[in-house]
């Protein structure tokens, strides 16, 4: 039974330029207790897909989906107060910038009081107490103290210990964790991780992790979701991601790791992200695609089915083959592909 | 805290001599002098004239005069005024209270519909009264002050007859002096209709006094809270699914009134600047109208008293509004 049922997600946001598709059609659903990872480059829309399900998108946004339910609720009919009471408690959120993710003018003390107070009927004491128990489960170093210290005079490490303290607080079914080590330091990053997934296996909650890094993902996660110019691209249990890419983008993706360098340089996928003014027609990823060919230029692929990974793909791959693919004849720009 | 508190402190000196080198010298700029004013159109004899002059002190090389008034101040001594023959320092705080409950009135009005003002303005960005209340704030900023009070005067007090013209209460009433609030002392009286009478002689003059302040501050809140409001704490805020009020109010507002504390107390100048306008048309028997007729006399103990006293209270002030910013940003608070 899944925690949360995603269907055809979409954001569009109001620019100076017109209409920006930021998130295209996306579907996710993800079962209780269930770790899954959302990677792609930057600007493919992993952030404001998770920030629409939170409903934190500026009023600029508009978000549309067929289906989105959590916990047997369905967050396109609640009313905002209801869905308020939801947000926080049962489903909370971390974020990439811990240093000014907290409030530079209150304690952490009580900025993680008050995520109990406002949705829990606690007593004070019991309160106070929760917090200290809160600090001491994330790893937080004397933590009868550190209630009274401001995010200041901690660092970007510790500031995250706080906000996934905070985001426990009320013992969510589901954690989103966007890029939650990406602005910290190395060591610290494994930390963090570690962090998150003996919590998570503590509390048998759901967890989605928005990385970049697929180390990461190969460590923590069970499924993964490939996102590629807002548009679900891909998505597989982990193991058979590595072992198997179905989408070209993802099998780029995975041979631009560095551990997987054939060569001396470090290999990268040439070319850009579409962005507001140059989407293709056809395929998004065509214009980068080692395959495509004329019918990827003229036709937007459809999703293939749970056997290919979803992938939205004309050929998908299957160890390493485009699957139907007319040959490299086809090729329209073929390109020295390692 | 403390060392920041007192390398401020440190700062006053300087400022002090400036000050009242300033008051000292621009003073003596203006044309006539106090003797030729006192005697009036009858005119005075040479020798009369000079021995006057030499009884006040002004035969004396300026610097000399320069260094006593420097070494009476130093003592506490703000020197007599010619005109009244009473101690400067007296009558400037015989006065004062006048002034101050003014002014105070006035940055109530000013915060009290300012802040509210400039944070409706930046939640409801780019919306109907965002663009009214920024373009009347702009208009109240650029307004001059002495326009503003004639026009509200004719009508308010001319024309429809709700509030008096000049003067802090009516003549019919007469109590004692307690704290020098008129407010407050006619509340102490226990008269009927004092309290009435002394707060309907302060409306036209608070607002008068507060356009400016207000105009500064309801921009400066609805800018502070757009900055404020784009950060990433406030999404955090929301991610805990707090009320949009709650947001607004206890996570937004507190960081936004750092810079808008720092604006409140930069207008201590300007409302002194101000009294003296304001205090002038309403009669107000305050320091305002005081130093202008003091000007008037070639008073100089008076008018350099005056300025040095005003200065003095501007930067205590400003000493106080920086603690206070401390108070709210803890960061500073921390740092020294
Ligand atoms: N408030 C906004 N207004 C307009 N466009 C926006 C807004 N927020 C995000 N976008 C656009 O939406 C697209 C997706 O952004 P998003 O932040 O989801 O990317 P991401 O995949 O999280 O990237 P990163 O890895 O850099 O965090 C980007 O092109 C971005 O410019
Ligand atoms: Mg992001």
């Amino acid at each position: 039974m899944p925690i949360l049922e995603i269907s055809n997600l979409s954001v569009d946001f109001r620019t100076a330029g017109g209409q920006f598709r930021a998130v295209d059609r996306v579907s996710l659903s993800i079962d209780a207790g269930e770790i899954v990872s959302i990677v792609g480059e930057s600007g493919s829309g992993k952030s404001v897909s998770m920030l629409a399900l939170m409903g934190l998108l500026p009023w600029t946004a508009t978000v549309t989906a067929d289906k989105m339910m959590f916990d047997g609720k369905d967050l396109l009919k609640l009313p905002a107060r209801d869905r308020r009471r939801i947000v926080g408690k049962d489903m909370a959120m971390i974020f990439q910038e811990p240093m000014s993710s907290l409030n530079p003018c209150y304690t952490v003390g009580w900025q993680i009081e008050e995520m109990l107070k406002t949705h829990l009927d606690l007593p004070k004491v019991a309160r106070k107490d929760r917090v200290v128990e809160l600090l001491h489960l994330v790893g937080i170093p004397s933590p009868k103290e550190r209630v009274n210290a401001y995010p200041h005079q901690m660092s970007g490490g510790m500031n995250q210990r706080v906000m996934i303290a905070m985001a426990i607080a009320c013992n969510p079914k589901l954690l989103i964790a966007d890029e939650p080590t990406t602005a910290l330091d190395v060591t610290i990053q494994a930390q963090i991780l570690d962090l998150l997934a003996r919590l998570q296996r503590e509390t048998g909650m759901a967890l989605v992790l928005i990385t970049h890094d697929m180390g990461v993902v190969a460590e923590t996660a069970h499924r993964v979701s490939v996102q590629y110019a807002g548009q679900k691209v891909e998505e597989q249990p982990v193991a058979t991601l590595f072992s198997d890419p179905h989408h070209p983008y993802t099998a780029a993706l995975l041979s631009a790791l560095p551990e997987r360098a054939t060569s001396e340089h470090l290999p990268s996928i040439p070319g850009v992200v579409p962005g507001q003014y140059d989407r293709p027609a056809g395929c998004l990823f065509g214009p980068r695609c080692d395959f495509a060919t004329a019918r990827c230029v003229e036709k937007a692929p459809l999703a293939q089915g749970a056997l290919a990974g979803h992938a939205l793909c004309h050929y998908p791959l299957s160890q390493g083959k485009p699957v139907g693919h007319p040959g490299p004849a086809a090729i329209l720009e073929p390109r020295l592909s390692a | 805290m403390i060392g920041f508190l007192l390398r401020r402190l440190g700062l006053l000196i300087p400022t002090f001599i400036g000050v009242s080198l300033v008051a000292f010298f621009f003073i003596r700029m203006l044309p006539g002098d106090p003797v030729l004013l006192l005697a009036g159109e009858r005119g005075l004899s040479p020798e009369r004239y000079a021995e006057l002059m030499s009884a006040f002190g002004f035969d004396q090389p300026l610097w000399k005069q320069y260094g006593l008034y420097i070494w009476d101040l130093l003592h506490g001594d703000f020197g007599t005024s010619i005109s009244t023959k009473k101690p400067v320092f007296t009558e400037f705080f015989t006065l004062f209270p006048a002034t101050l409950e003014l002014s105070i009135c006035a940055v109530i009005f000013a915060t009290a519909l300012g802040i509210p003002a400039g944070v409706i303005a930046a939640v409801k960005r780019g919306s109907g009264f965002d663009h009214t209340l920024m373009s009347t704030a702009l208009i109240g900023y650029s307004m001059p002050i002495f326009w503003w009070a004639l026009l509200l005067i004719i009508v308010f007090s001319s024309g429809l007859g709700w509030t008096p013209v000049s003067g802090r209460i009516s003549l019919m009433f007469f109590f004692p002096k307690v704290t020098g609030f008129m407010l407050i002392d006619s509340l102490l009286s226990s008269q009927k209709g004092a309290f009435l009478s002394a707060l309907s002689h302060l409306i036209l003059p608070t607002i008068v006094l507060g356009t400016i302040p207000l105009a500064v501050i309801a921009r400066q809140t609805r800018s502070a809270m757009l900055e404020v409001l784009g950060e990433d704490y406030i999404r955090t805020a929301r991610a805990k699914g707090l009320s949009p009020v709650r947001v607004v109010a206890i996570h937004a507002l507190r960081n936004a009134l750092i810079p808008v504390i720092t604006t409140i107390g930069l207008q201590v100048g300007t409302l002194m600047a101000g009294a003296i306008l304001t205090e002038t048309i309403f009669s107000w028997p305050g320091i305002g109208k005081w130093m202008v007729d003091s000007i008037f006399r070639r008073d100089y103990p008076s008018v350099q008293g005056g300025l040095v006293m005003i200065a003095l209270i501007v930067m205590i002030v400003n000493l106080v509004v920086d603690a206070l910013y401390g108070l709210v940003n803890p960061k500073i608070r921390h740092q020294r």
